[in-house]
């Protein structure tokens, strides 16, 4: 699971079509009402790839089914191959366990809308913490790294500042190394820049446009259209939990097919 | 003052001089309370059935010494328990197997429900039950007897009751007991006080339900968790009373109470009861007022005090952890 290298040259035949992320008619309901009803999508390694969609059009629930923090009523989905929340053996689906599905998560990497940073510790600890407590790190050497991530986001200089005392610019950054330092192979975002004052979008855009180039492989819900055009290779519009259209960012934006699109392309751009 | 800022070329006002209300009530009720309080200290003073003499001349006596320090180790070790067995039960209630949640739910009833003291007195009788209580294969001479052996008995290891169920121990016991059913619910009211969001930001990065726990939940929950723990503090210590009658002989209480009853002077030996309980609470108030003041600190943005907020978390969440090995 670890050290795979994506892509790999001479890999078997349809290695190299693999998909990072590869989703089959998910569907998911909270109890009598279905909120995705068959959503089809595949990203691959290396993709940033833009979820868009009005309110309530079930964009944050289907990246929980991602990894798992919601469970999918019917159809699957895959991450580097591997079944999520579910183990095949002889034809059946088995549930996993809580701590497989903990070993799974600790490769997929989520930033949420209201940051959820660890208030009673400080920047370094919240990007320290999982590492040493999951991946088993020596505490220096999880601090040294973690600083090194701050200092990438930008906030070396705020280690040890506590979340309270950051602007949500910066905890959103501090968020972002904070799942890097579990060195994930799919970072999903969920609206990162929702919660913050327009001056701080900017900060927060400009670390996920580097982790792009870096070819971090990202699931991006997002309402900033600019960036979609600029970081994004795929676009995907969803409304009433189906994806109602897809394709290359620029070409969906400047000339949606779908009426829904366009509607929703008219209200944010 | 925006005025003045606005216009600064305006003379700042004359400072308001006015006759301030008048509050004659009140000096009607310093008088009422004046003479009230006068005829309490004299009655203190004159009245012989206090005997003052022979109650401070009694106690600071050595056994009274010793029932003091026993009152304070079980205040200890009954809250230890309480905390302890209480973030447990908590923990179950919270729980998604609705068998701990029964379990959890059935405990807490029961405790809340039956008084301290008939607890207390039901627990130092338990030998009256069973004459030793022994570890082994549970169901031991059921399970011989299925296969034709008579006696057959396995079994690991045993105390006579009365040695393990001294007072002390089924005092503490029922106390501790108790108070973890209090206690689980003041747990259960901090869990829940902490965002949603944490435990997902946790479970998003790997971390198991356990280490979200006790690394995530729990030291968040503490700054609820802390107050109503100090006031728990303070009831247990009174309730240590309680076990005087189980007899503990190691209990403020109860020394008192003895020498009242070998000196037929037991009105002087329930006033000094008072005393001492008045300045073992008060040294907790003080402690629970600086507790509460850090916290209270913490609510807001300030950055020192959030630090300091943790400091005390650290020491508490260690504190509890501790507790549980
Ligand atoms: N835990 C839940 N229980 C019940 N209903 C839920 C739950 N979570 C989400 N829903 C419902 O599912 C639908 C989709 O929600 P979701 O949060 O996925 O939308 P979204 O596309 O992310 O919207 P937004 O842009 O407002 O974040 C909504 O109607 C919401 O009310
Ligand atoms: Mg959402």
């Amino acid at each position: 699971m670890t050290g795979v290298k994506v892509l790999p040259q001479a890999g078997p035949p349809g290695a190299e079509s693999r998909p990072m992320v590869h989703a089959e008619q998910v569907h998911k309901s909270f109890g009598s009402i279905e909120v995705l009803k068959g959503i089809d999508l595949q990203v691959r390694a290396g993709e940033v790839c833009c979820l868009l969609g009005p309110s309530g059009s079930g964009k944050s629930t289907f990246l929980r089914c991602i990894n798992h923090l919601e469970k999918i009523n019917a159809g699957w989905i895959r991450v580097d191959g591997e079944l999520i929340g579910y183990r095949e053996r002889g034809g059946k689906l088995h549930e996993m366990r809580e701590k497989e599905v903990a070993a799974q998560r600790r490769s997929i990497g989520m930033v949420f809308q209201r940051f959820n940073l660890f208030p009673h510790m400080t920047a370094l600890d919240n990007v320290a913490e999982a590492p040493t407590l999951v991946r088993r790190e020596k505490k220096s050497a999880a601090r040294e790294r973690a600083a090194a991530l701050l200092e990438r986001v930008g906030l070396g200089d705020k280690l040890g500042n506590y979340p309270g005392q950051l602007s949500g610019g910066q905890q959103q950054r501090v968020a972002i190394a904070r799942a890097l330092a579990m060195k994930p192979k799919l970072m999903l975002f969920d609206e990162p820049t929702s919660a913050l004052d327009p001056e701080l979008v900017g900060e927060v855009l400009d670390v996920m446009k580097d982790l792009a180039r870096d070819g971090m492989t990202m699931i991006v819900v997002t309402h900033e259209i600019g960036f979609a055009r600029e970081v994004g290779d795929s676009l995907v519009f969803m409304d009433g939990g189906v994806v109602v259209e897809q394709g290359n960012p620029r070409e969906v934006i400047a000339d949606p097919k779908h009426d829904r699109t366009k509607a929703f392309l008219a209200k944010v751009l | 003052m925006s005025l003045d800022t606005e216009t600064p070329e305006r003379a700042r006002p004359e400072p308001i001089q006015a006759v301030p209300v008048r509050h004659p009530g009140r000096w009607l009720a310093v008088a009422v309370i004046g003479v009230l309080v006068a005829m309490f200290v004299h009655m203190l003073v004159t009245n012989k059935a206090f005997n003052w003499s022979f109650m401070i001349d009694e106690m600071f006596r050595p056994p009274i010494m010793a029932g003091l320090r026993g009152t304070i180790a079980l205040t200890i070790c009954s809250m230890l328990i309480g905390i302890t067995l209480g973030i447990v039960i908590a923990i179950m209630r919270l729980s998604e197997n609705p068998i701990l949640r029964g379990v959890s739910w059935v405990y807490t009833w029961f405790f809340r429900a039956v008084p301290r003291l008939v607890l207390a007195l039901l627990f130092g009788n338990l030998g009256i039950l069973w004459s030793r209580i022994e570890f082994g294969l549970p169901f031991d001479r059921q399970i011989g007897a299925l296969f034709g052996v008579q006696d057959f008995e396995a079994r690991l290891f045993g105390f006579s009751a009365m040695d393990l169920l001294t007072g002390f121990v089924a005092g503490m016991l029922a106390l501790g007991l108790s108070e973890a059913a209090y206690m689980a619910e003041i747990v259960r009211a901090g869990i829940q006080s902490v965002d949603e969001g944490q435990t997902e930001a946790a479970q998003a990065l790997g971390l198991t339900r356990g280490q979200i726990m006790r690394r995530i939940v729990l030291p968040q929950a503490m700054r609820v968790i802390i107050p109503p723990t100090g006031n728990e503090t303070i009831a247990m210590l009174k309730d240590t009373a309680l076990v005087a009658f189980i007899p503990v002989s190691t209990e403020l209480f109860f020394q008192l109470k003895a020498v009242g009853a070998r000196t037929f002077q037991l009105f002087p030996m329930y006033v000094a009861a008072c005393l001492w309980y008045l300045v073992l609470t008060s040294v907790l108030l003080v402690g629970q007022y600086y507790l509460e003041r850090h916290f209270s600190k913490g609510v807001g943005r300030s950055g020192r005090a959030k630090v300091k907020l943790r400091g005390i978390v650290a020491e508490t969440g260690g504190g509890a952890s501790k507790a549980d090995a």
